[in-house]
């Protein structure tokens, strides 16, 4: 392809700026809305020429426990999550043991069961054990889905170490497992960290497990709090788009700070 | 293993579980008794006999269709596009992923309000434009609440298609182009002789994904319409939610939700099969 210069291709680019305005244009009446506060259906307009935070202190003043709610659960469910697949991925990657061949199969048909399938069952049985209206509850849960995206990518990354690192750790002296966290673990940074942040996403726009594992009041994450506004007859939409703003809030910064980490995931999670 | 037991009790177990209720009458009284008694087939015949059961198969069908369709062509187009290197192209098509990583159920409550019948903007903008003389109840009347909810699943999954089939289309060597430029095939003719060929592979796990992951959406239209008005919306996985979780008939959801893991099992066959030919090619 010849080099056009950089005149000839600012159609594109202008092209390019029209797309995404399109395609973001959600997002941002989402933003917009929730600048024009407690104001009626009727009286919002294309730009927030009169922001208030009025919208802002409604939805705190209603979904702060909520908010909580989500960020324990979200990091709970990254502990659990890198504590069980990083071993787990390692075994994975390096080992040819009987029956890994089959967990692998195991994983990738694990990511397409339908949520409602798993929801059906747990209920049933963290009924029988207490783990209803829970935050533990919602981390196990939402460690299901964290967890088989987390060991392929990971296994995917670990696949490319020499084994001969590792070797060259037990044959001075250190176990598995010392090999396994001096060596493979801070080689591996990057994999677990796009690992552990793909599992936040995940705990943190649950809404499945949220919707069905929980009956009361008592542990409501803020997807729930938002769907809470939807099933009723929605008057002001300001506060409800301040909530669904803040709970974009992670999902920004990731796309902001952690750019690499989020193409990383995207690609390895799917084609893997 | 720890991950073999947690994917063993948390996957194996739900989806036997899953399975046995099927066949079980199960519900609110099964906590307290804890008795379920063996019905046999009879949730399944409950079911398919039910009159919503044609509704929901009928839905679901369109519903993944009309969402593949439109992700996986607008998504290639997008591609298409952005595979021209012009100045910004990495800043937009990153800023692409952010609906795809908001929570859905945020991304969903501002289609809701888009398409709010009465003070939505997309009314106000046809109103403006002068392309529709009655508001349209998008999410209120049941010949076009199906389509309100395809349209939000699309916008939803343009970027997860754009991602990996841009990733595809950087994989084709850029020789095979110059090549076919001097063969005289440029445009459309490179595209269809070029690009689609290489692509297969690629577009197979895309078109497979996707229809998976359209299968087990709940929480768009949960959000939007409820599966309302008058089942409209209603599909496989929110007719087993609302037998599940609305009616507490926990067998008759169980034995919906296997129909849909059957479907989907077939699906994933046939991913892994085509993976597996995309890796070995």
């Amino acid at each position: 392809m010849k080099k056009s210069t950089p005149a000839r291709q600012l159609p594109y680019t202008v092209l390019g700026v029209l797309l995404l305005a399109f395609m973001l244009f959600p997002v941002y009446w989402m933003v917009n809305t929730s600048f024009q506060g407690g104001g009626t259906a009727a009286s919002s307009s294309f730009f927030p020429t009169n922001p208030t935070f009025d919208g802002y202190e409604r939805a705190l003043s209603q979904q702060t426990d909520n908010l909580l709610t989500s960020i324990v659960v979200a990091a709970g469910t990254v502990l659990v999550s890198l504590a069980i697949a990083t071993p787990a991925a390692y075994a994975l990657a390096r080992f040819r043991l009987r029956g890994i061949a089959i967990f692998a199969f195991g994983l990738l048909i694990a990511q397409m069961i339908p949520g409602i399938v798993i929801a059906n069952s747990l209920y049933t049985l963290f009924n029988d054990v207490g783990l209803l209206n829970s935050i533990p509850g919602l981390v196990l849960a939402d460690a299901t889905h964290a967890i088989p995206f987390a060991i392929l990518i990971m296994s995917a990354f670990m696949r490319s170490i020499p084994p001969s690192l590792a070797e060259a750790a037990r044959v001075d002296g250190a176990g598995h497992f010392r090999a396994f966290w001096s060596i493979i673990v801070p080689v591996s940074r990057n994999s677990i960290i796009t690992a552990g942040l793909f599992s936040f996403l995940f705990a943190w726009s649950d809404f499945i497990f949220a919707l069905t594992l929980t009956t009361d009041e008592t542990v409501k994450p803020i997807t729930l709090g938002i769907y809470d506004y939807l099933e009723g007859n929605v008057q002001s939409w300001g506060p409800v788009m301040a909530t669904a703003v803040m709970s974009s809030i992670p999902a920004i910064v990731l796309l902001v700070f952690a750019q690499r980490f989020i193409a990383a995931g995207a690609l390895g999670g799917a084609v893997k | 293993m720890p991950a073999i037991a947690y994917v063993v009790i948390f996957f194996g177990y739900p989806v036997v579980k899953n399975l046995m209720m099927g066949f079980q009458e199960y519900t609110t009284r099964t906590f307290y008794t804890g008795e379920a008694p063996w019905v046999g087939l009879a949730n399944y015949a409950e079911v398919v006999g039910s009159g919503i059961f044609r509704t929901t198969v009928v839905n679901t069908a369109l519903f993944t269709v009309g969402s593949i369709a439109g992700q996986f062509v607008i998504g290639l187009l997008f591609a298409l596009f952005f595979k021209r290197r012009f100045p910004l192209s990495n800043v937009l098509r990153s800023l692409l992923l952010l609906p795809w990583l908001l929570p859905v159920i945020a991304g969903t409550s501002v289609w809701k309000w888009i398409l709010d019948q009465d003070s939505g903007v997309l009314n106000g903008i046809l109103r403006d434009l002068h392309l529709a003389s009655e508001p349209v109840p998008w999410l209120t009347s049941p010949d076009v609440a199906l389509v309100a909810v395809v349209l939000v699943n699309v916008w939803l999954g343009i970027p997860f298609n754009t991602t990996l089939l841009y990733s595809g289309l950087q994989e084709i060597p850029e020789e095979l182009y110059e090549a076919g430029a001097l063969d005289g095939a440029t445009g459309w003719k490179a595209f269809w002789h070029i690009t689609w060929p290489n692509l297969r592979a690629v577009v197979n796990v895309v078109l497979v994904l996707g229809v998976i992951y359209t299968l087990k959406v709940l929480d768009i239209i949960l959000g939007l319409t409820g599966g309302g008005p008058a089942n409209a919306t209603q599909t496989l996985a929110t007719d087993s939610y609302r037998r599940s979780f609305q009616e507490f008939s926990f067998g008759t959801g169980a034995a919906v939700s296997n129909i849909l893991i059957v479907v989907s099992l077939v699906f994933a066959v046939v991913y892994l099969r085509v993976n597996r030919r995309a890796v070995d090619e």
